[in-house]
């Protein structure tokens, strides 16, 4: 006791947390204090076993063993409405929103005390919270109009709503721009300050060195290294780096690379621009899309006006906020959804009509974000998941019935080109890791002749391994003359690949910028920041 | 019962059970013919479906203990009548129009689809069969008069589901409400035809023309079952075998699982929507074909047998597997067939088969939802449940 007397109380404490699924051992005896008005950042690759700890605190899991203390009394969380009321508030990667109503009403779905709705009460307590986080929310804004910054800020609100002591945020930068993730920043500054504990979950180093009071590093479903408060005050950017980087990698630091790749990977670097084979981007354009528009439906976006132009052996970047129009853009080109006017050219043919089978057949390919829903069939095997846009076809179908060993043999061929990872061809694909099914996705879609891909977020919740390997795959066959439309979220992943990124915003174009390397990521924002200001300013044309 | 389908089984954990390892979950699986399961997720699967229906039966017992009347009775002379004797015969022809209405469902619930017009499709396909009967049977040789009724009868009920499909696909209209709508309009239909242009003009109830016993379906050679039933079984395996080895049963299932993911590889949605509707009322359309010319020979009006409604919960407990229906189906076709005549000799309503449907439902759903919470490594409990009985009982908690 007499050595914790200059430390914060522990609010939430875990001892030996184990959790096993199937094959995996997501949390290997784990023990985490969260102490109040300190930042804990947890760092760690995807599939190292962040997102069960959550889970088990938010009270969605149930440790197979080892207990969990809040403020020093064994407790069960059962539920997450008993977490709730515990006092732990989580705030997911994915959004809790429901689109179609406002942000007040989203905020009282959880009052479920009382009979009548309060309104003004809900008011004041939204005022009072924004003006903690430092934000500016109109209550009555539908939260589908939301902006991305402000729709995580309403996200976070919603998570104190209950009166949290524990603010969980996981992964919350991953996708904002360098200007939002600064103001990200200094909202879970201000929070701490008021004597909330808060977990970070993260990827990117730096961000862990410029927020943390404590750091904790998890490794395959171990905790292999914590660098509790005192210890992190005494060091440098650098000495850290050193002491993470071993930890999250050890000795796998050889295998994922040089040293810079990783460090570019754990987020301690900014990216630099990738260089391309000399000559790789060729005249012939492979797609001219001219004036399209899409009306947004069904609670998507709309696109508007859209102009692009891809050569061979080119990517373009498509940056900004996640869910401005990036899917529905990448939905109309893979032939996924109608649009109202405008033409699209894959070479010298119009295929502005052309069903999906079509243009797949002509070589447009589309890497979906949604891989687990859109992407993949989890009950399926792996076999029939890497022929799923080839059903009914020959050799692999012959009027109507199966060709099992075509189809086996096809399969495997695939699973060793991409190296996908599965006990056998018929594993049903949901049981596959994020990475695997990404790579499920990319032989499927980049085998049998692609000249176009869109890739839509191609490396959103990979581990850092596959991260680079995707990226190099992408590469790979830009270099072979292949035209890539590359989507991301991920301004440092744009800058690495991209030789020009066009910003979206609103569902229309607002700018484009060819790489310049580093500089690229604040152009990028200042375009975004010009936007705003003319949208203001006057209407756009 | 190597292969089964458990679209319902995985929907219903789809729901809950997003961001947790799919290894997690047991025995969720599709794709039928493919993967093959361990003898553990069999075993799983047969106690999700048979303890649904022994609850009911021991439930449906004590209620009539309750009721004072003695359950073994009952249940014995369920077996009595719905099996011993020539019962086992009436058994079959029941399991006719069931089967088949049993199929139509699955096909469309196979896709997500709700296809809940059956009523409809079985009565107007039904009354229009009888309809045309006499004055067909005056020009063409009995053979082909049954052959024409039959398809008549098929198109009759594919016919009923064409306004919700096309609504459905292209508008996203939501299929449940039209199908129940077009139930309805299709019904009084039935019974305008029955008391109009239908109506026999030598009998004072409303009621259409018999057809003479002579131009019915022939009885399979020895036994007073009629050859619907062949037909009905032939239909089922053949429906089996497209569901579960043809790419139109694969197409189906990457429907089934998420339309998203069948619009993405390529799928024409639209016309798979289109397609498995006018299946689904076709089979209904057949079974009711088969039900009037080998069994009723002629309408009512207000008649109505609501097959769909009982053959529902059965359905579900198949897991949406044709052949998986077949024990189930029969399993009901004994019930409802003994316990006809064991209700009353028992002085219950007869509707109290209904009641030991209703529980078999209940059971289903308990159990399903204890088996999901389980595969979760949740609590088998309710969240919240263990706090809200504490405070009903006055334990004060520190909040």
């Amino acid at each position: 006791m007499t050595t914790q007397v200059a430390e914060n109380p522990v609010i939430v404490g875990m001892k030996n947390v184990t959790k096993t699924f199937p094959g995996v051992v997501a949390n290997d005896q784990i023990s985490l204090d969260i102490r109040q008005g300190l930042v804990h950042c947890l760092l760690g690759e995807n599939g190292a076993g962040k997102s069960t700890l959550i889970s088990i605190l938010a009270g969605m899991q149930q440790p197979d063993s080892g207990q969990i203390e809040i403020d020093g009394k064994v407790s069960r969380i059962t539920s997450t409405r008993a977490a709730m009321k515990l006092g732990v508030g989580v705030v997911y990667q994915h959004s809790t929103l429901i689109s179609s109503m406002t942000v007040l009403e989203n905020l009282m779905l959880g009052d479920t005390k009382r009979v009548l709705l309060d309104k003004k009460g809900a008011r004041t307590k939204l005022r009072d919270l924004s003006a903690l986080l430092g934000a500016e929310i109109d209550p009555e804004i539908k939260a589908r109009n939301l902006g991305l910054g402000q729709q995580q800020q309403v996200e976070i609100i919603k998570a104190l709503w209950q009166g949290s002591r524990v603010l969980i945020l996981d992964e919350p930068t991953s996708m904002l721009t360098p200007q939002a993730i600064e103001s990200l920043l200094a909202s879970v500054v201000r929070l701490r300050n008021e004597g909330l504990a808060v977990i970070f979950i993260t990827h990117k180093l730096r961000e862990a060195y410029a927020i943390g009071d404590e750091i904790s590093v998890l490794r395959k479903g171990r905790m292999v290294k914590h660098v509790p408060a005192r210890e992190l005050a005494k060091m440098n950017e650098s000495s850290l780096k050193n002491t993470v980087l071993t930890a999250m990698f050890g000795d796998d630091q050889a295998s994922a690379g040089n040293r810079k790749t990783i460090e570019e990977l754990a987020g301690a670097a900014t990216a630099s621009r990738q260089a391309r084979k000399a000559g790789s981007v060729s005249e012939t354009t492979v797609l001219s899309v001219s004036q399209v528009t899409c009306s947004p439906n069904d609670g998507t976006r709309g696109i508007f006006d859209i102009n692009i132009a891809i050569r061979a052996g080119e990517i373009l970047g498509i940056a900004g906020i996640d869910g401005h129009g990036q899917s529905t853009l990448a939905e109309v080109l893979a032939g996924q959804r109608k649009l109202q006017s405008g033409r699209v050219l894959l070479g010298e043919t119009d295929v502005t009509h052309l069903d999906v089978r079509a243009r797949q057949s002509m070589g447009l390919r589309y890497v979906t974000d949604d891989r687990l829903h859109e992407g993949i069939v989890g009950n399926l095997p792996v076999s029939l998941n890497l022929l799923l846009k080839r059903v009914g076809q020959k050799p692999f179908w012959n009027r109507g019935r199966i060709n099992r060993q075509e189809v086996l043999d096809e399969s495997n061929r695939l699973i060793s080109e991409f190296d996908i990872r599965t006990p056998n061809p018929e594993t049903r694909a949901g049981t596959l890791s994020g990475g695997n099914i990404q790579k499920l996705l990319l032989a499927r879609e980049l085998s049998n002749n692609p000249k176009l891909v869109i890739f839509n977020k191609p490396t959103y919740g990979l581990d850092l391994k596959t991260v680079a390997r995707v990226r190099e795959i992408i590469l790979e066959f830009a270099n072979e003359g292949v035209a890539v439309l590359l989507i991301s979220a991920d301004l440092d992943e744009l800058t690495e690949l991209a030789d020009r990124i066009a910003v979206i915003s609103q569902g229309r174009l607002i700018g484009e910028t060819p790489n310049v390397g580093a500089r690229t990521a604040e152009i990028v924002g200042e375009i975004i920041v010009n936007e705003g200001a003319a949208a203001t300013g006057k209407s756009r044309k | 019962m190597s292969d089964k389908k458990q679209v319902v089984d995985s929907a219903m954990r789809t729901v809950s059970t997003d961001g947790i390892p799919a290894e997690s979950l047991t025995a969720a699986d599709t794709a039928g013919q493919r993967s093959k399961r361990s003898g553990k997720e069999i075993a799983n699967l047969l106690i999700r479906t048979i303890t649904p229906v022994v609850l009911a039966i021991i439930a449906g017992g004590l209620i009539l203990l309750a009721m004072g009347k003695d359950p073994l009775f009952f249940y014995g002379n369920i077996i009595n009548y719905g099996i011993m004797g020539r019962g086992w015969q009436q058994s079959l022809v029941m399991m006719t129009p069931l089967l088949l209405l049993a199929a139509g469902l699955i096909v469309v619930f196979r896709g997500k689809l709700w296809n809940l017009g059956y009523d409809a499709q079985y009565l107007l396909a039904a009354v229009l069969v009888i309809g045309f009967a006499p004055s067909l049977n005056a020009v063409l040789p009995w053979w082909l008069t049954l052959i024409v009724l039959t398809l008549l009868g098929v198109a009759v009920g594919a016919a009923w589901t064409i306004v919700p499909a096309i609504l459905k696909a292209r508008f996203e209209t939501n299929e449940i409400i039209t199908t129940l709508m077009m139930s309805f309009i299709g019904v009084g239909i039935a019974n305008l035809l029955v008391r109009g242009p239908f109506q026999d003009p030598d009998v004072v109830v409303p009621q259409t023309e018999s057809i003479p016993l002579d131009s019915m379906l022939p009885y399979i050679p020895g036994t007073r079952i009629h050859v619907g039933l062949i037909v009905a079984v032939v239909v089922v395996l053949i429906l089996h075998w497209v569901l579960t080895r043809t790419s139109f049963g694969l197409r189906l299932d990457i429907f089934g699982a998420n339309p998203k993911t069948a619009m993405h590889v390529g799928i024409n949605t639209s016309r798979m929507i289109v397609t498995l509707f006018i299946i689904s009322g076709g089979l209904i359309g057949l079974a009711a074909a088969m039900d009037m010319l080998g069994l009723w020979g002629y309408v009512r009006s207000n008649w109505n047998p609501e097959y769909g409604a009982a053959v529902i919960p059965f359905v579900f407990l198949a897991r949406l597997n044709v052949l998986g229906s077949i024990p189930f189906v029969a399993f009901y076709a004994i019930v409802a067939n003994g316990g006809q005549i064991a209700a009353q000799d028992s002085d219950l309503s007869t509707d109290f088969i209904l009641v030991l449907v209703a529980l078999i439902l209940i059971f289903m759903s308990i159990i399903e939802y204890i088996g999901t919470r389980r595969d979760l490594g949740q609590s088998y409990l309710p969240p919240g449940l263990k706090t809200s009985v504490a405070q009903i009982f006055g334990r004060k908690k520190s909040s």
